[in-house]
């Protein structure tokens, strides 16, 4: 039997968004990410669509604004290897945070201090995403994003760390038009100045998972030597010194939660396993 | 009469040894005018000393050697903040800048 109840609840469930699973992040890009803290996808969204809401940025939205009045962005989002990417990170019910079209004027000479995005955050593994969207080419010289890889996981309050200048590994995120980077939102990150002539223009547009974000990606793979490669030997860097192995424990936990599969175990010389975690 | 300022330097280093690597570096120059920019973040890809040891050696001053990690119970594996934090400084005189 219907009740009236039950079709309310029928009416207000949420639509099936769900994309075919080709679309699907791969267990090795998922790694990636849980590695880098973001994954850059180039050529994602089509050279006339890239036009189209370059012109729509050059009309003087208010950044805030520009989501909801720009048809053309939306559609950027809505093309199925763009939602199949976040879908993979966060469910099929993605939950807007908020968004905002970010502009460097040209010729500005200062950088922005060092910063995560807001203060430190209490769920220890879930995480919204933050997609960069470039819909012009963005040379070294025009300011792209700069962020430091594999900084995602180390827990700081917003510009805490903005006393920081330069760290090795640091890395400019130059992009051609049609590039989409997506970020976990702990990464390390500042905008760079611009010393061309031209402004510059990035769209940002954070999501909170809608679920729990565990085996939403393509998890054929998960236990694969690709997999293990990318978390055990190509997570290692520099800037990380003495932490370095528990920076290493610290995304062998996060893949262990995103895969789904509590035996799963990336951790250094597999001490999850040894320590009965 | 010499009119000297503080510059301050801040090496952030591998371990907590100050001949350990150089992993993150800042300047601020008190001797600098004030139009005149100071270092940005991403402005740099060389440390300008491979230790704290290396620039106590061109003449910098250790201002402050950082207290060790402290692991709390249950946080052992987590992260933050860069934290082998040297600060260094020297006087200069701005009327007879180093090059």
């Amino acid at each position: 039997m219907i009740t009236y109840q039950d079709e309310a609840i029928a009416h207000n469930a949420p639509k099936d968004n769900s994309v075919e699973k080709k679309y699907l992040l791969t267990a090795a890009q998922m790694a990636k990410f849980v590695t880098d803290g973001f994954l850059m996808v180039e050529n994602i969204v089509p050279e006339q669509l890239n036009r189209a809401v370059h012109r729509d940025q050059q009309k003087g939205i208010p950044g805030h604004r520009f989501w909801r009045e720009s048809e053309n962005i939306q559609t950027v989002f809505e093309l199925p290897q763009v939602k199949g990417i976040l879908q993979s990170f966060l469910g099929t019910n993605p939950v807007y945070d908020h968004s905002f079209l970010h502009i460097v004027q040209a010729e500005k000479s200062r950088a922005q201090n060092w910063h995560a995005d807001s203060i430190i955050d209490l769920r220890p593994l879930a995480f919204d995403v933050q997609a960069f969207y470039f819909a012009h080419d963005t040379p070294k010289e025009m300011g792209p994003t700069l962020i430091l890889p594999g900084s995602h996981l180390r827990k700081v309050n917003t510009e805490s760390i903005g006393r920081y200048k330069n760290i090795v590994g640091q890395r400019q995120l130059e992009a051609k038009a049609g590039t989409i980077v997506f970020m976990h939102h702990g990464i390390w990150h500042c905008a760079q100045p611009n010393f061309t002539n031209t402004t510059r223009y990035v769209f940002k547009l954070r999501l909170q998972p809608g679920q729990e974000q565990r085996g939403l990606f393509n998890t054929d793979d998960i236990r694969s030597e690709e997999v293990s490669k990318i978390i055990n030997r190509d997570g290692y860097r520099e800037w990380q010194g003495n932490e370095a192995r528990l920076e290493h424990n610290m995304r062998a936990h996060l893949w262990r939660y995103v895969s789904g599969d509590d035996t799963v175990d990336e951790s250094f010389e597999k001490s999850f396993y040894r320590m009965s975690v | 009469m010499t009119k000297l300022r503080q510059q301050i330097l801040i090496l952030h280093l591998a371990i907590s040894s100050l001949e350990g690597k150089t992993i993150a570096w800042a300047f601020f120059d008190g001797a600098a005018p004030a139009e005149k920019q100071q270092m940005q973040s991403g402005d740099e890809e060389t440390p300008p000393y491979d230790s704290v040891l290396a620039a106590m050696r061109d003449g910098w001053n250790v201002l402050q050697v950082p207290t060790l990690p402290i692991y709390i119970p249950g946080h052992e594996h987590e992260g933050g903040h860069l934290p082998y934090e040297y600060v260094l400084e020297r006087k200069v005189d701005v009327d007879n800048l180093p090059g």
